[in-house]
C-alpha cells in the first residue's frame, strides 16, 4: 500500500496555503494529521497531485478557554484529552477524545481533520453538532463561520468549499450534565453507534437538552426531537422512550460489518438511553 | 520522481537523505536510513508494529509521509538501549516472556517507553490502554502488560534508591 | 528430581534441561530490534515485484494491457500466464494434489486472485505501475455458498477440470466437487442413530477466518548465473519441502537450491503452503538476473494467501436416555475456494478431522466429507492447529452441549460419564486412531473445582431469575471444553507431503571444548525452539543449555525436516533431538570407558557425566569426554562427537485440555465482557512452563478472536469484506481477557521424553469454550445452536430471535 506522487508544500502562512489551494483547484488537498487521508492515499482511494500540509500554520494551533471556548483546527485528540483546562470546561470533549482510535492515532489525528474530513463514522462531528459549535473557515474571500449543524451535506460532503481551509471550532462552554456514549467492536473501531448528550438541569428538570448521534446515518444527526422529548421531564423512563423514539425518527443507519439496519436501530436506542442516564446523573 | 532532502535527528544523530516527500516515514528509516527495528504488519494504522516516537510522541511511521516529518526528533527501538546495555523494557519483556515471534516487539517496546514518560507508575488497565494501538499475534497480551508493570516498577525504585 | 543429591541438583540446574523455566535466547536481537525478517532483506542490485489482483470474483480474463505500466521508469517486466507457460509454470501442483493457477490463465476465479507480477526498481515505481496495467474482464456469474455451489445448474468453475470424474481422492460427484473423504462405518452408525434413545441434531458452522500473522508472507529470490544456484529466503514454515517443489517445478536440482527461513513474524498456519508470489519471484530473478523481493501487503494477505476453516458440519449424536453416546454422525460440506490447495497430510484431504469423537468413547461413528469449489480464495490450513482438528473439536464440543440440552442434563456431568476412562488407554477410537494416553476424568475434576463449577452455576441461575425479574439485562454463560487433539504428524507410513514421509531430524555436533551445535528440520515463528530444543539436549547430553546453538531454517546446512506446524516440532523433532543426544551418549559411554579403564558397563550417567559404579569420585564429565573425542586415539572409535537422528514417530500424540470460560452478556448490545478464563493443559512431559503457558495464552486470545469476531466475510458478489485490520478482528490488550492457565502431566508413553505439543491445544480448545459460554448464557431460552463469529450484532440477534428485547 503506497500513496501516488504529489508535489508537497509546507506553508508557513495561512495565506500561502490559501494561495495554494487558490492555484491548483481540486488538484489540492490539505492535510493535517493525515490519519483519515494517507490510508486512502495508500489505497489508492484519493489520487492527489498538490498536497498542502498545514503543520506550520500557527493560526490553527492553540486552545482558549472561557465563556467561549476556541479550539484550534491542528489540535490534537491527545492535546484535546491533555489539556487540563479543557478538561475542566468541557468534559465531554475529553470523554470522546478517549474514545477515538489509540494512543498512537490520537497524537497525529486532529480535531479539525476529524470534524472537516466528513466522514460519518468520524466521533467529533455529531459531538459538535451536540455543542452546537461554529466552523471558522477562511477561504480567497476572508473568513466565514459555518455552524456545525448546517456544515454536513452528506459523507465526505461538507459546506467548506474546496479553496477553504478550517481554521478554528468554537462553542459557549457546556454546562450541566454530559455523556459521550460510544459503542464499538474494538478499540480503534468507528462507533456501531454513539450519542453525545448534554442536559442541563434546573429546579430538578430538564431544562435544556441537546442531542446527537453518530454513525448512523451518511452524516452526524443532530435530533432536536430528542433533546425535545426531554425538556422539563425528570429523564424518567418515559421521557427517556420518547427521546429515543425521536432519535430512531431522525437517523438512517445502513447495513455493514458492524451488523444489520434493525441491530443498529435498536443499539441506537440503548446507547442513546445509556447516554441520557449518565449525564442526566452528572446534571 | 523528484526527491527532497530530508533531514531528521535519529536516536541522538543528524541523518540525511533524498527521498520522495510520498515516501512513508517507515520506509525512509527502514530502507534509507537502515533501521530495521521498525515493521510493516497492517499499512492501515491498526497494528503498531511500525511505531516509533517522533518529537516525543508515540507515532505509527506506516501513516506519516516523508515531508511531514521533516526536521523531526526521532527515536527508534534501535534508540532505547543506553551506553551500558539493554532497557529496562527490553530486560523485562525477556525476563517475563513478553514476546514470541519477535515481529511486534520493537513497536510494542517503543510505544512502552513513552507510555512510561507519559505515566510512570501505571495500573494494569491504564497499560493496558496505553497499549492498545499495538497488536500482538503471539502473547495474549498477558506478559506484555506484566513486563511494563514490572519495568515501570523498577524504573521507579532505581530513581528512588538516586534520590 | 526427588531421589538427587544436593549437588547433583546443583549441576541439574546449571544445565537449564527439561522442566526449566529457561529464558529465551532468542529475545536479546528481537528486543533491541535486530530480528532478521525477510523483509529486512537487501541485496546489492535488488529489485521488486508485486501483483496485478482481480477486482472480481469470476471473470474471464479478456486482454492485458501492460504498455502504461512499462513505460513507468524503473519498471523492469510485466509477467503474465503466456510467459509463464513456455517453462509450464503458469500452474503450480497444490499439497492438496489439485493445481493452482500461478497467473491467471485465461479467466480468474477469485477476487484477489494474480493476474500479472510486475517487476521494477522501486516498490514506489511498482506500486505506480500496477495501478496503470488495465485489464478487461468479462464477469461471470459468482458462486460463494458451497451448498449453491453443488446445484446441477450452477456456474462450472473449473473449467481446466472438465470431463474429469476422478480427483486426487476419488470419484467428483459434480462439476464444483473436490472430494468425498468417509471414515467410519456409515450403516451401523446409521443403524444406531435411528434407534437411540435420544438423538440431537445440528448444523454447526465454523466459519472462515484467517491466520493473519503480522508479518505477512514474502520472499527474496536470487538466482545466480554464474554458478546456476538459487537461494529463496523466505517466510516457510517448511522450508526442505519448499526446496523440493521449487526443483521439481524448476528442473533445478535440489543441490543447487538454498531455501533459507530467517526470523518468522508469526506463521499460524499462513506460510506452510506455496504462493504464486514465490514463483514469480523466482522466474523473475531468473529473467532479470537480479534478485526479486516480494512482499504480501496486509490486503493481499487477508484476500489471497491461505484461509482457514469454512466447514459446515451436519451432526447427529445418539445416546441412551441416562447419556451414555451410543452413536456419532457427521457430514461436512467443505468450502475449498477456488483451488484444493489444503495444507494436509496427502491421504487426508480433510486432514484428522476424524478425531471428531473428541474426549469420549463412542462405540460406533461415521464421517463424510464433501470437498467443494467456490469463488473464493485458497487455503485451507491448519490456522494454529493440527490440520483440522480445531473443526473437529468445535464440532463434537457442540454436539456435547446440544445433546446436554436434549438430555436436560448438566454438560459437565454429560461430558464426564462419556469419557474415555484412564485404563481403556491406549484407546481405538471410532474412527481409527489409537490415542496413546490420557487421564481425561483427573483433569476435569481438578477445573471444575479450580472454577468452583457449582458455585457458578448457583451464580448463573441466581442471575437467570433476575433477569426474568427485570434486576438485570446482563445473562452469564459458564463455556465449558474438553478437547483431545491428534498432533505431531506423523508417522511415515500414513503421513506424508507431496510425497515425502513426515518425519523430522536433528544433527548434532560437539565441540572439542564441550559446546554444542544442533541443527533442526523445524523452524520456529515464535515457539522458541532455540531456547527449547537446546534444553532437551542439555538433559539429554549434560552439556549447559547456554552452551548449544540451535539453527534451523537453512537448507544447505539443516537436515531435511517437514518444517513445524500441526504442533509437530516436540512430538516430531523433539524426539529426534533426544534420540540424537542419546547417540552422543552412548559414544560418550564409550570414550569415558576408555578414560577411566572400566566396561561400559561399569559406567552409569550422573546429570553432566559418567561415573564409575559404586565409586563416586571416578568420573568423567561430558565436557571432559568431549575433548577426548576430539585429541585421543581411541581404540575401535572414530574420532569426533556428533550424530544425527531422524525421527519416524511410531504414532501421533494427543495432548488434552479442560477449558472454561465465563461470560457475562449485554442482551441489548449483544457485548459480551469474558470475566474469566481457565486453561487446563496436559502436554506431556513440560520442556519449559514459561514458554507452555506463553503458548496458551497466545493461542487462547487467537480463539477468543475467533470466536467472538473474527472471519474472513464475502458478499453475494464474491468481494472481501474483511481485507483489513479495521473488520478483520484482531484483539488489542484492552479486548483481551486474563487467562488463569494450570496442567496436569500425562506422558506419552511412545514418545523419547514423553513430551505431546501445546502450541495449538489453546485455539483448539478455546473455542469452543468461548463459544459455549455465548450458548450457554442463551440455554435457558431455548438456544441450541448459533453461528460463531459471535460479534455483538450477531449476540443480539440471539436475543432478539429469543423475544428478549421485549
Amino acid at each position: 500500500m503506497i500513496p501516488g506522487a504529489f508535489e508537497y508544500h509546507r506553508p508557513k502562512l495561512l495565506g500561502d496555503a490559501l494561495q495554494l489551494l487558490a492555484d491548483h483547484g481540486d488538484e489540492a488537498r490539505v492535510i493535517a494529521g493525515g490519519h483519515s487521508l494517507i490510508p486512502m492515499m495508500k489505497l489508492r482511494m484519493t489520487q492527489i497531485s498538490h498536497l498542502v500540509d498545514l503543520q506550520d500554520l500557527a493560526d490553527l494551533k492553540g486552545i482558549t478557554i472561557g465563556p467561549r471556548i476556541r479550539i484550534g483546527a491542528l489540535t490534537t485528540q491527545a492535546e484535546l484529552i491533555n489539556h487540563a483546562g479543557l478538561k475542566q470546561a468541557a468534559p465531554i470533549l475529553t470523554e470522546a477524545a478517549l474514545q477515538i482510535a489509540d494512543p498512537q492515532v490520537r497524537n497525529c489525528g486532529t480535531l479539525g481533520g476529524n470534524v472537516a474530513n466528513g466522514d460519518p463514522g468520524n466521533d467529533m462531528p455529531g459531538l459538535m453538532q451536540c455543542l452546537n459549535a461554529t466552523y471558522t473557515v477562511t477561504g480567497p474571500d476572508g473568513s466565514r463561520d459555518i455552524p456545525a449543524r448546517d456544515f454536513y451535506d452528506s459523507a465526505y460532503f461538507t459546506a467548506r468549499g474546496d479553496d477553504e481551509i478550517l481554521v478554528s471550532i468554537s462553542f459557549d462552554a457546556p454546562s450541566g450534565g454530559y455523556a459521550y456514549e460510544k459503542q464499538k467492536r474494538k478499540i480503534g473501531d468507528y462507533a456501531t453507534a454513539a450519542a453525545a448528550v448534554l442536559i442541563t438541569k434546573v429546579g430538578g428538570k430538564v431544562a435544556a437538552a441537546s442531542i446527537a448521534m453518530t454513525n448512523l446515518a451518511d452524516t452526524p444527526i443532530w435530533s432536536a426531537g430528542a433533546g425535545a422529548a426531554l425538556l422539563g421531564t425528570d429523564c424518567g423512563p418515559d421521557a427517556v422512550a420518547a427521546s429515543v423514539i425521536a432519535m430512531k425518527g431522525d437517523i438512517h443507519p445502513g447495513a455493514d460489518n458492524r451488523g444489520p439496519v434493525a441491530f443498529k436501530m435498536h443499539v441506537a436506542g440503548i446507547v442513546l438511553g445509556r447516554a441520557i442516564a449518565r449525564a442526566w446523573s452528572r446534571a | 520522481m523528484k526527491k527532497m532532502h530530508l533531514t531528521l535527528r535519529v536516536n541522538g544523530k543528524e541523518m540525511e537523505t533524498l527521498a520522495e516527500p510520498r515516501e512513508l516515514l517507515v520506509h525512509v528509516l527502514r530502507e534509507r536510513l537502515g533501521l530495521t527495528g521498525p515493521h510493516i504488519g497492517c499499512e492501515t494504522s491498526h497494528c503498531g508494529a511500525c511505531t516509533i516516537d517522533m518529537n516525543g510522541k508515540s507515532v505509527k511511521s506506516c501513516t506519516v509521509l516523508a515531508a511531514q516529518a521533516q526536521g523531526a526528533e526521532i527515536t527508534t527501538i534501535e534508540g532505547i538501549a543506553g551506553p551500558d546495555g539493554m532497557h529496562v523494557l527490553q530486560s523485562s519483556f525477556r525476563e517475563h516472556h513478553g514476546l514470541q515471534c519477535g515481529f511486534c516487539t520493537p513497536g510494542m517496546i517503543t510505544r512502552a517507553w513513552r507510555l512510561l514518560q507519559e505515566n510512570p507508575a501505571p495500573t494494569e488497565e491504564e497499560v493496558r490502554f496505553g497499549m492498545a494501538g499495538n497488536l500482538c499475534r503471539c502473547t495474549g497480551y498477558q506478559n506484555i502488560v506484566k513486563a511494563i508493570l514490572h519495568a515501570a516498577t523498577e524504573i521507579n525504585t532505581a530513581k528512588e534508591a538516586a534520590q | 528430581m526427588n531421589d538427587l543429591t544436593p549437588d547433583q541438583i546443583a549441576r541439574a540446574t546449571n544445565l537449564k534441561g527439561m522442566g526449566s523455566s529457561r529464558k529465551r535466547v532468542e529475545d536479546a536481537r528481537f528486543t533491541q530490534g535486530k530480528g532478521n525478517y525477510v523483509d529486512d532483506i537487501k541485496m546489492t542490485g535488488m529489485v521488486y515485484g508485486d501483483f496485478v489482483r482481480s477486482q472480481y470474483a469470476h471473470a474471464r480474463i479478456k486482454s492485458v494491457d501492460t504498455a502504461a505500466a512499462l513505460a513507468v521508469p524503473g519498471v523492469i517486466a510485466v509477467l503474465q500466464a503466456a510467459d509463464l507457460a513456455p517453462l509450464g509454470l503458469h500452474w503450480m501442483p497444490t499439497l492438496a494434489g489439485d493445481k493452482q493457477m500461478v497467473l491467471a490463465d485465461g479467466k480468474v476465479l477469485f477476487q484477489g486472485q494474480e493476474i500479472a507480477f510486475v517487476v521494477a526498481e522501486d516498490r514506489y515505481a511498482l506500486a505506480d505501475a500496477i495501478e496503470l496495467v488495465v485489464v478487461d474482464y468479462e464477469e461471470l456469474p459468482v458462486v460463494t455458498d458451497p451448498f449453491k455451489a453443488m446445484a446441477a445448474d450452477a456456474p462450472v468453475l473449473r473449467e481446466d477440470l472438465a470431463g474429469q470424474t476422478r480427483g486426487a481422492h476419488g470419484d467428483r460427484i459434480h462439476h464444483n466437487h473436490i472430494f468425498r473423504w468417509e471414515v467410519g462405518d456409515k450403516d451401523a452408525t446409521e443403524s444406531v442413530v435411528s434407534g437411540a434413545d435420544v438423538v440431537a441434531e445440528e448444523m454447526v458452522y465454523y466459519h472462515r477466518t484467517h491466520p493473519c500473522p503480522l508479518e505477512t508472507c514474502g520472499c527474496v529470490a536470487s538466482m545466480d548465473k554464474i554458478n546456476g544456484k538459487l537461494t529463496l529466503w523466505g517466510t516457510f514454515q517448511a522450508p526442505h519441502v519448499v526446496r523440493t517443489v521449487a526443483s521439481l517445478l524448476s528442473g533445478i536440482p535440489e543441490s543447487s537450491i538454498r531455501v533459507v527461513s530467517p526470523d518468522i513474524g508469526g506463521g499460524f498456519g499462513n506460510k506452510v503452503g506455496v504462493y504464486p508470489g514465490y514463483v514469480c519471484a523466482i522466474v523473475a530473478s531468473i529473467v532479470t538476473g537480479r534478485p526479486v523481493k516480494w512482499i504480501e501487503d496486509r490486503m493481499d494477505n487477508l484476500m489471497a494467501t491461505a484461509f482457514a476453516r469454512d466447514y459446515w458440519m451436519q451432526g447427529k449424536i445418539a445416546a441412551t436416555k441416562e447419556g451414555k453416546i451410543t452413536g456419532l454422525w457427521c457430514h461436512v460440506t467443505a468450502d475449498h475456494g477456488a483451488f484444493d490447495a489444503c495444507a494436509d497430510p496427502t491421504k487426508f484431504p480433510a486432514g484428522f478431522f476424524s478425531i471428531c469423537t473428541g474426549s469420549y468413547d463412542i462405540p460406533v461413528a461415521y464421517v463424510g466429507v464433501d470437498g467443494v469449489y467456490t469463488n473464493k480464495a485458497p487455503g485451507g490450513v491448519a490456522y494454529r492447529c493440527s490440520f483440522r482438528v480445531t473443526e473437529a473439536a468445535y464440532f463434537i464440543e457442540r454436539m456435547i452441549e446440544v445433546l446436554a440440552i436434549k438430555l436436560n442434563m448438566d454438560a459437565a456431568e454429560l461430558r464426564r460419564i462419556n469419557f474415555i476412562r484412564r485404563d481403556q488407554f491406549p484407546y481405538q477410537s471410532a474412527l481409527g486412531w489409537e490415542y496413546d494416553s490420557g487421564d481425561y476424568h483427573t483433569a476435569w475434576d481438578k477445573a471444575l473445582k479450580a472454577v468452583d463449577y457449582d458455585g457458578l452455576r448457583a451464580e448463573q441461575a441466581q442471575r437467570l431469575a433476575d433477569f426474568k425479574a427485570g434486576k438485570t439485562r446482563r445473562l452469564m454463560g459458564v463455556g465449558l471444553s474438553f478437547f483431545t487433539e491428534i498432533v505431531g504428524a506423523g508417522p511415515v507410513k500414513n503421513c506424508d507431503i507431496l510425497g515425502m514421509g513426515m518425519f523430522d531430524s536433528c544433527e548434532i555436533r560437539i565441540h572439542p571444548t564441550g559446546s554444542a551445535l544442533a541443527r533442526l528440520g523445524t523452524i520456529s515463528q515464535g515457539q522458541g525452539h532455540a531456547t527449547t530444543f537446546a534444553q532437551i539436549l542439555a538433559t539429554e547430553t549434560g552439556i549447559p543449555a547456554d552452551q548449544i546453538t540451535i539453527e534451523e531454517g537453512d537448507t544447505d546446512t539443516a537436515p531435511y525436516g517437514l518444517g513445524t506446524y500441526g504442533s509437530r516440532s516436540t512430538p516430531v523433532a523433539g524426539a529426534a533431538t533426544a534420540l540424537a543426544g542419546r547417540k552422543i551418549r552412548a559414544k560418550a559411554q564409550m570414550i569415558a570407558a576408555y578414560l577411566l579403564e572400566v566396561h561400559d558397563n561399569d559406567l552409569e550417567w550422573d546429570v553432566d557425566r559418567f561415573v564409575v559404579k559404586g565409586v563416586p569420585e571416578r568420573f568423567k564429565t561430558m565436557k571432559e569426554i568431549a575433548y577426548a573425542a576430539y585429541n585421543q586415539a581411541i581404540p575401535g572409535l572414530e574420532p569426533g562427537l556428533e550424530a544425527v537422528s531422524y525421527y519416524d514417530p511410531p504414532n501421533m500424540t494427543y495432548p488434552f485440555g479442560a477449558y472454561i470460560c465465563v461470560m457475562d452478556i449485554d442482551v441489548d448490545t449483544g457485548v459480551a465482557d469474558i470475566r474469566s478464563f481457565y486453561a487446563l493443559d496436559d502436554c506431556g512431559t513440560r520442556i519449559n512452563p514459561m514458554i507452555i503457558e506463553g503458548q496458551v495464552h497466545g493461542g487462547a486470545t487467537e480463539a477468543f478472536a475467533i470466536a467472538m469476531g473474527q472471519e474472513i466475510a464475502y458478499d453475494e458478489m464474491g468481494n472481501c469484506k474483511t481485507g483489513t485490520l479495521m473488520d478483520f478482528f484482531l484483539p488489542t490488550a484492552w479486548e483481551t481477557p486474563h487467562y488463569t492457565t494450570d496442567h496436569t502431566e500425562t506422558p506419552s508413553p511412545h514418545h523419547p521424553i514423553g513430551a505431546k505439543g501445546v502450541g495449538e491445544s489453546p485455539n483448539v480448545g478455546g473455542v469452543p469454550a468461548f463459544s459455549n459460554a455465548v450458548h450457554d448464557a442463551f440455554r435457558a431460552f431455548g438456544l441450541t445452536q448459533s453461528h460463531m463469529p459471535h460479534d455483538h450484532w450477531r449476540i443480539w440477534t440471539i436475543a432478539n430471535q429469543l423475544g428478549l428485547h421485549g
